[in-house]
């Protein structure tokens, strides 16, 4: 403090030429408005407290990087109308994908378009988004920023709006950088009803495209296989390709998002819960090269890696033609193919025709080989 | 894919399996063992057996890595990765096989250090990048391992890497073979060979099989036109009259081997007087161990190990099912209180063994055999 009475004799008072009232204003423009920059370069502990720092990370990086009113308002709730009658659609998902950036996406875009995803499954035009995020003390806020702004082009594609979130901080060494939990509402704006028991023997299995792409990139991502691949991982929002469908044929009886666990998980559930058999055709499964050969590598079935930009479907068979018609004119849905048939026998089951001329069963995966991937 | 899809085309297979049934003889039921786990896991993942006729029952071997580490050593694996200066690296599927007490996985979530790595050369650059710990390489494995455990070890010794030691539990896969063929509960007509296995030892360690045993064997690949293709081999022999070493794997396999990985093999390792699987007991030099020059990089030197043994689990038939005595499906505990999600031998663990391979892809395909000539009765019959 200069220019005190008491401090060095040497230095010059210098007054600053602001009255008190300018002084006063001043300082209570930076309190509404506390820094116009995010100085830290790393996260920590007190940006989760809710503090000043808290409310700098979350103005400086959040707001900006989700830009919409709502959220704006920065209250304890968001407030939101839906048409009157409206059937809404809920749901919430946790991303801890490792490494957090990998070829064809990262984890902010994976968080909403996970979400979205799961929203359009039933049917829903995805509207609202919460964002929740568990950040590691010692991120990188540069990274945090490239994460924020990612999900806000993700849901700038998609069509909906963050419009809540929470940010907490951990020691280091207590999370691994960032875990976000995503949860959103849709609103169902047909009259359908998606869902196992819908499904009848004779229905069709189609998936809108080449399956295992994002669980292949992951793993390929990590490093630790040392394999090159121009392999990207497919995450993209469906809810436009799964609208395309459910407006081309009244025929959908039910869909699904193939993510952990890939096609073979989902179909197994299905046959589980539809008390009927599914039977694919091995030749029929679109598959990229890249994926069959790192598959062939780790001895993993491509069925069980993840996607996350895909969907399955089971529609009846008079629908098939224009469900795959409307599939394919769509940019996501351009390699979709029919790959099997809902039979009555055996119930519960999901068996493969093997392109050698052999069958064999599809169960659920025990374990997991792939650790991490969403 | 190349390199692939010729090794899996339907319409070869149908114009094999066609030549096959040719050679049967009518009346006569032909037993024949896949020694290897890799077979094991192609010919369910496939429906190979779906393509042979009811005369041929392929029985499967004992060539399964992972399901003949005995419980014993599992337990001194969890010995060892629970000290907190250990860092445990092992191949996945060892992460799962139950122990006395819970898996290495389970070790994990109660604080051990066990890290899942692709190669033992991968656990030496742990090493390196963790000079104040220790890190133990879990070695499992037949002679197609070996070798790279070897490599490891030289490359230890050359540059002077003194935190990082080897668990070895190297098998042979010879004594395994000569240990089925001596048992009284089986009668064999003849052997797939292991192909990767010989792609390090070569044919002629086989030559025993024909002329102790008078039985064909047939080196085969793991693509399910290879397995096809040395089931033809095999029968084409019997046909004939013949018991010879033939190699169907010629794309890889050398008469002679990999001279390069067997030098290897004998630099760093040697035969232990006799070594316990699980499900066929002791069998005499059916192991390597660590040579005394690689003692500072042996963990059983390097490391307090229990080395207790321990009796299998009772309800557990794992030994029965590696001697192909009996099927996966009549093991008493199979698919109840024994699945690949809570095993309890190891046979439910590993993608190769007969017991995970028959759960995951096989079940049923008999009852879908029963049911296609059911049809084909009927349609006899109208």
């Amino acid at each position: 403090m200069s220019g005190t009475e008491d401090g060095d004799p040497s230095r010059p008072v210098r007054p600053s030429g602001r009255t008190e009232e300018e002084v006063l204003d001043a300082i209570e423009k930076r309190r509404r408005r506390p820094h116009v920059k995010l100085m830290d370069k790393q996260i920590t502990l007190a940006h989760g407290a809710g503090g000043k720092s808290s409310h700098v990370l979350v103005e400086m990086v959040f707001l900006k990087a989700f830009d919409n009113p709502v959220l704006d308002g920065l209250g304890d709730a968001a407030v939101l109308s839906a048409p009157a009658g409206t059937r809404l659609a809920f749901t919430t998902d946790a991303s801890v994908v490792k490494p957090r950036f990998f070829p064809g996406g990262d984890i902010g875009e994976l968080a909403v378009n996970g979400t979205v995803n799961d929203l359009a499954m039933a049917g829903a035009r995805p509207l609202w988004l919460t964002a929740s995020f568990i950040l590691e003390e010692g991120l990188d806020t540069d990274e945090l920023t490239t994460i924020a702004e990612s999900m806000g082009a993700a849901a700038k594609r998609a069509g909906v709006a963050i419009v809540a979130g929470d940010t907490k901080v951990v020691e280091r060494g207590k999370a691994d950088g960032v875990f976000i939990t995503t949860a959103g509402v849709g609103a169902l704006e047909r009259e359908i009803e998606l869902s196992a028991a819908a499904v009848r023997p004779g229905d069709k299995v189609i998936v809108s495209g080449s399956i295992g792409d994002h669980g292949m990139a992951i793993m390929i991502a990590r490093g630790d296989l040392e394999l090159e691949t121009d392999l990207r991982s497919d995450t993209a929002p469906v809810h436009e390709l799964a609208a395309a469908l459910l407006d081309a044929t009244g025929e959908v009886r039910w869909l699904r998002d193939p993510t952990r666990g890939g096609v073979a998980t989902v179909l197994a559930e299905l046959a589980l819960a539809a008390e009927l058999g599914v039977v694919l055709d091995e030749a029929a499964l679109p598959i990229k090269d890249e994926v069959n050969g790192a598959c062939e590598i780790l001895g993993i079935d491509p069925l069980y890696v993840a996607n996350e930009g895909k969907l399955v479907a089971v529609v009846g068979p008079d629908g098939v033609d224009d469900a795959i018609a409307a599939l394919r004119s769509h940019p996501l849905g351009a390699e979709a193919a029919v790959i099997g048939e809902v039979r009555a026998e055996p119930p519960g089951m999901v068996l493969l025709d093997t392109a050698f001329g052999g069958s064999r069963v599809v169960d659920m995966l025990a374990g997991d080989p792939l650790p991490r991937i969403c | 894919m190349r390199f692939v899809d010729e090794y899996r085309s339907g319409e070869v297979a149908k114009g094999l399996a066609e030549q096959i049934a040719g050679l049967v003889e009518p009346g006569r039921h032909y037993k024949l063992m896949e020694v290897c786990g890799g077979h094991t896991h192609a010919i369910y993942k496939h429906g190979v057996e779906d393509l042979l006729p009811d005369e041929i029952e392929l029985v499967h071997g004992p060539g399964c890595p992972v399901c003949v580490i005995p419980m014993g050593r599992q337990d001194d694996a969890i010995a060892i990765a629970m000290d907190p200066n250990v860092i445990f690296t092992t191949f996945g599927d060892m992460m799962r096989v139950p122990a006395s007490n819970g898996s290495l996985l389970d070790a994990k979530a109660r604080g051990a250090d066990v890290r899942m790595v692709y190669s033992p050369l991968d656990a030496l650059r742990i090493a390196r990048e963790n000079p104040d710990r220790e890190v133990v390489f879990f070695a499992i494995g037949f002679e197609t391992t070996a070798p790279s455990t070897a490599v490891t070890l030289l490359r230890a010794r050359e540059d002077a890497i003194e935190n990082f030691s080897v668990f070895a539990n190297h098998v042979t896969i010879i004594p395994a073979i000569r240990s089925i063929l001596d048992s009284p509960d089986l009668r064999l007509q003849g052997f797939i060979g292991p192909g990767h296995v010989s792609t390090v030892i070569g044919n002629r360690p086989y030559e025993f099989i024909c002329r102790d045993y008078g039985l064909p064997i047939a080196v085969s690949g793991f693509e399910p036109l290879d397995v096809l293709q040395g089931v033809h081999m095999i029968m084409t022999q019997l046909a004939e009259g013949r018991a010879e070493v033939e190699n169907q794997y010629s794309r890889v396999v050398r008469p002679e081997g990999n001279p390069i990985a067997l030098k290897a093999i004998a630099q760093t390792m040697e035969l232990r007087t006799t070594f316990e699987w699980r499900g066929l007991g002791f069998i005499s030099q059916s192991a390597l161990k660590l040579r005394e020059e690689f003692a500072p990089w042996d963990a059983e030197v390097r490391h307090a190990i229990p080395g207790v043994r321990v009796a299998d689990p009772k309800a557990c038939q794992c030994g029965e099912v590696l001697k192909g005595v009996i099927k996966p499906w009549q093991c008493k505990v199979f698919g109840t209180s024994c699945t690949p999600d809570r095993p309890i031998g190891t046979c439910m663990v590993s993608s190769e063994g007969a017991c995970a391979a028959y759960y995951n892809y096989g079940r049923h395909a008999g009852r879908r055999k029963t049911e296609a000539a059911d049809v084909e009765v009927e349609v006899a019959a109208t």
